[in-house]
């Protein structure tokens, strides 16, 4: 539920800044930040910005999540009964 | 940093572990977050360390510990032909007392799924007849983004979008953990996220009155190590600190704009945990200023939650009291398709981290 992931600020609008995502371009609010300039990464959940990065962390954070891969795809596993057979998991 | 730096990397920090744990009695240190929870055992953490040092998880998914009477509540709203639900996708699945919301949705309750609690608005602005009413569940990362939304509500003149709150306090939890004799911890990885918006002084009574040490953790498996080692080394040396280890994000002061926005919208009240019961001052409910957007005050149900008695030992998990193995349903009864404790139910419950990755623990040839 607290995941949240770091995108790049490109375009900001009133509240709305247009960030890239994975490489998917999504309006996040920034009510929560109105600081954000753009160029910044901020830290993204649930569609608000919720803090700037430093940026030294942002490629660190990626490859996490780009190995991850996120939560949807673990929500589809486990409605699907997924891999989830006990000491069977071979990792990729 | 690439991968085979990384690994040279997770492994200098492995052997820091050894190191710092040697001679020291066993030791368990709790992480209070779901999304911890997944990134310690996708990355097969738990067997990388020594034998005296275990890791347990505790009633860090919001999900999980949402009570049954809320989601009777939630489905009782989804059942009326004049409201729309809107929710995070985790939610469908939760066992109410009699069903759940993806039940509900079978049978031709409106719900409709959101990325964002924000999504809820144009649901609202599509659907002037209906009020739409957002499931507002989750700890203090979440909690300021369903508040905003409220104010963005207020401000757009939208009159039929509501909050259905069951929002959630950790450091209430913390606390009762503490004051539990059965709980046995000897630190905490403490929730990142949730320090990005309330930053790190919340935590510091452990230090100050349970002489406790906690790290603010971040997420990646390299950056658990590393708390871990920061942990160790207080216990080695005696000490009781609350440090921080996620400074990319996490300042002292936390996100000001967000802790001002909840202490505008929202005030502490007790609160039912699943499998856990009532903690003192752990929730959030709509201040009084409010009450136009809460659900429960606007349109007042009453719904009668039928006391279920199961061999789900989720209450204990959540207080890492009893490993997943200790449930007689685990693994049988409770799968992920068809879970019947909380903790199976999300994703990010330690249950079904569980199932899906094993134990985690001495199955590789130890």
């Amino acid at each position: 539920m607290c995941l949240a992931v770091p995108a790049k600020v490109l375009e900001i609008k009133d509240s709305l800044a247009k960030v890239e995502l994975s490489g998917v371009m999504r309006d996040v609010s920034l009510m929560l930040l109105p600081e954000a300039k753009i160029g910044d990464y901020v830290l993204v959940h649930a569609g608000f910005a919720m803090q700037v990065v430093e940026e030294k962390e942002v490629e660190e954070m990626n490859a996490l999540f780009a190995e991850m891969n996120g939560a949807p795809r673990m929500v589809r596993e486990a409605a699907e009964g997924g891999s989830g057979r006990l000491g069977q998991e071979t990792r990729a | 940093m690439d991968k085979k730096q990384e690994r040279e990397l997770a492994g200098r920090m492995v052997e820091e572990i050894q190191r710092l744990a040697e001679g020291q009695g066993k030791l368990r240190f709790m992480e209070v977050c779901g999304t911890h929870t997944v990134s310690i055992f996708r990355a097969g953490i738990r067997q990388l360390l020594p034998e005296n040092v275990e890791l347990v998880s505790g009633p860090g998914c919001p999900v999980c510990v949402t009570a049954d009477d809320y989601m009777d509540l939630a489905i009782a709203y989804a059942k009326r032909e004049d409201v729309i639900i809107t929710t995070f996708g985790d939610m469908l699945k939760v066992p109410g007392s009699r069903s759940s919301l993806g039940e509900a949705m079978a049978e031709g309750a409106d719900i409709r799924i959101v990325y964002s609690p924000l999504d809820s608005l144009q649901v609202a602005k599509d659907n002037p007849g209906k009020k739409v009413v957002f499931l507002a569940v989750g700890f203090e990362t979440t909690a300021p983004t369903a508040a905003a939304t409220v104010l963005a509500a207020e401000q757009q003149g939208i009159g039929n979008l509501y909050l259905l709150s069951a929002q959630k306090l950790v450091p209430p939890a913390l606390r009762m953990l503490l004051n539990d004799p059965e709980v046995h911890v000897d630190g905490f990885l403490l929730p990142g996220h949730v320090a990005v918006v309330t930053g790190t002084e919340v935590f510091d009574f452990l230090a100050e009155e349970y002489h406790m040490p906690g790290i603010v953790t971040g997420f990646e498996p390299l950056e658990i190590l590393r708390s871990l080692c920061r942990l160790l080394q207080q216990k080695r040396e005696g000490r009781a600190e609350v440090g921080n280890e996620y400074g990319s994000v996490v300042r002292k002061e936390g996100n000001p704009v967000s802790r001002r926005i909840l202490e505008q919208v929202y005030e502490p009240v007790d609160a039912n945990w699943r499998g856990i019961g009532r903690i003192e001052k752990s929730g959030l409910r709509m201040k009084e200023a409010y009450r136009q957007f809460d659900i429960r005050q606007v349109l007042p149900l009453a719904v009668a939650s039928v006391q279920k008695k199961t061999a789900c030992r989720c209450g204990e998990v959540l207080r890492g009291i009893v490993t997943p193995y200790d449930c007689p349903l685990f693994g049988k009864a409770c799968v992920p398709t068809h879970a019947i404790g909380p903790c199976m139910v999300s994703v990010e419950g330690v249950c079904a981290a569980w199932y899906k990755y094993g134990s985690g623990r001495f199955t590789y040839g130890r």
